[in-house]
């Protein structure tokens, strides 16, 4: 379980995080939605070490994640950034391999390899797997960074706007394999999502934020109603229910 | 051919361009000129790692090919205290301060302001390389005008003195100098030696390197200083070569095409010895002396700066 403890970051004299506390439970799809500047970035920013607190305490595994080694921690939690831009010679097998180097610091043994092979596969991605990531197209690159967080292997998976910049496809493509992920092997995923459809149809549990503050925190089918999703983001929604899946409609404002 | 059989081919080019150095031409009464040869190979040969290591990490830090170390303005300083301190003693300048005493106050001076300026700019949440960057930069422009002005109101004569310590020459290396340079530098590779795995992760980025566990924070500011220390030895031993680290890490990239830095570095080095063996090769045999290398490096580099520019606006 990832247990935030109320945490405040401010930027400047902005506050971002206001004594966030939330619990975020194991083996799930959670995401965190909210209108821009609502803080999303910056909880998951701070629950994977990128951003330090200004207050407060994230627990995984029972333990402040400020006393783990760097390389430990690196076992346990994983995160992904939306912007991954590089222009280097740098194959896809070379980049997934980096997912190992929390365990083995880059000098690869046969279990490596063989994780390696796993996450390779399990992305569909053994046919460009000699291929140069900056030749590749927006989503193979993406799941090219996704399989090297899957190599990496680790229970708690943090994902910054995964379906960014992707098309329809693409995004069902990479959510429903976040969902073979969570359900197949076991891990928790939180993410930071904007369409709001993704987020309903694809994760069990959501967190809202706005202002700073988680202000409402439930399983979806509680969240995603329309005066609980008005208050979140301040416009109206029609929800469409179809075969117990909710989808809604907030063109029209 | 595979990345062994080029390493190894760089290395039999540079050994018998070093072989030919030591031995063309050699007078009948050899032991004087074999050791004054042996010193200048060896201080081409230090100078040349020291630029081609702290060009290859400094790209990697800085995310980048056409930028390097000299960017932060560490040349200008050298420039500005050569220049003021012919300025404060005139022609008295070499019983004033001996070469040991500049060579280590050079040393002293660069790495206070690059110190300086990571204290102030790089601190651990707000790591922002890039306005560390753009400070140097002012800063060596500032520098380099302050010691313009300088060097218009000197006396000419001083000036000329002056100029000899503005290009990289290895004509007159000072031995007991090289002594300490060789051993600062040897550190430097030491100590950096452990982490090049670590400048593999730093290629994925800031935050891809602290998921897969590196402490970037300490890995950016360890390789920053060592940088730092490589090149105020090389330019006080030497001079400044401004346009060199480009022209050596990019045909580094171009030959071995990977991300490796347990090959990118060696290599650069290799790479480094043999473009410092040609020029110097071209300053002694085709123009008789009458050259610096630096200028030699400078037209060369700068050409290769040109099309690299180029090459980048194509795509």
């Amino acid at each position: 379980m990832i247990q935030i403890e109320s945490l405040s970051k401010n930027f400047a004299e902005k506050k971002v995080l206001k004594e966030v506390s939330l619990s975020i439970p194991n083996g799930k799809i959670t995401s965190l939605v909210g209108s821009n500047g609502a803080g999303k970035s910056t909880l998951l920013g701070i629950i994977s070490r990128i951003l330090e607190p200004d207050q407060g305490a994230i627990i995984i595994s029972e333990k402040n994640i400020k006393e783990y080694k760097n390389r430990i921690l690196a076992q346990h939690l994983s995160i992904l950034k939306q912007s991954n831009h590089i222009n280097l010679k740098l194959t896809v097998r070379d980049l997934v391999s980096f997912g190992r180097f929390p365990y083995s610091q880059g000098r690869l043994t046969a279990e490596d390899e063989l994780k390696i092979d796993e996450a390779i596969a399990f992305l569909n991605l053994t046919e460009i797997a000699e291929d140069y990531i900056d030749e590749l197209s927006g989503g193979q690159r993406q799941r090219a960074f996704l399989a090297m967080v899957v190599a990496q292997d680790t229970d708690y998976i943090l994902l910054d706007e995964p379906l960014n910049n992707l098309d329809m496809k693409h995004s069902v493509q990479i959510m429903k394999i976040l969902k073979e992920l969570c359900q197949q092997k076991g891990k928790t995923i939180v993410m930071v999502i904007h369409d709001i459809n993704f987020a309903s149809y694809y994760s069990d549990y959501i967190a809202a934020m706005k202002g700073g503050q988680v202000i409402h925190f439930d399983k979806t089918e509680n969240i995603i109603e329309p005066h609980i999703l008005h208050d979140v983001f301040d416009i109206h929604f029609e929800i469409i229910e179809r075969g117990g899946r909710r989808i809604c409609n907030y063109y029209d404002n | 051919m595979s990345i062994k059989n080029k390493l190894i081919l760089l290395s039999l080019l540079c050994l018998g361009l070093l072989a030919f150095f030591l031995l063309f031409d050699l007078p009948t009464n050899w032991t004087y000129a074999f050791e004054k040869r042996s010193i200048k190979i060896a201080a081409m040969i230090m100078v040349a790692c020291c630029v081609a290591y702290s060009s290859v990490v400094f790209q990697t830090l800085t995310a980048n090919r056409i930028l390097t170390p000299s960017i932060m303005g560490f040349e200008s300083v050298y420039v500005l205290i050569q220049t003021v301190i012919v300025f404060l003693y005139g022609d008295k300048t070499f019983t004033a301060v001996n070469d040991k005493e500049n060579f280590f106050l050079s040393i002293l001076m660069m790495l206070g302001f690059a110190l300086l300026l990571f204290r102030f700019l790089f601190r651990k949440e707000k790591s922002n390389l890039y306005l560390l960057l753009l400070i140097g930069l002012v800063l060596g422009t500032l520098f380099r005008t302050l010691s313009s002005f300088l060097q218009l109101i000197i006396d000419p004569n001083e000036f000329l003195m002056l100029q000899g310590s503005m290009f990289a020459s290895f004509n007159s290396i000072n031995l007991e100098l090289f002594w300490y340079a060789l051993a600062i530098m040897l550190l430097c590779f030491v100590l950096g030696f452990r982490g090049f795995r670590n400048l593999d992760l730093v290629i994925l980025g800031r935050e891809n390197a602290i998921s897969l566990g590196l402490d970037y924070f300490k890995t950016v500011r360890l390789y920053l200083i060592l940088i730092s220390v490589l090149v105020a030895v090389s330019t006080a031993l030497v001079g400044p070569i401004t346009f060199f680290g480009i022209l050596v890490t990019n045909l580094t990239y171009e030959l071995f095409k990977t991300y490796k830095h347990a090959i990118l570095i060696p290599a650069c080095c290799l790479v480094s010895c043999l473009a410092l063996f040609c020029g110097q090769l071209v300053v002694e045999h085709v123009f008789n002396f009458n050259s610096t290398i630096s200028v030699i490096i400078n037209f060369v580099g700068g050409l290769y700066f040109m099309v690299l520019l180029l090459k980048v606006k194509k795509v």
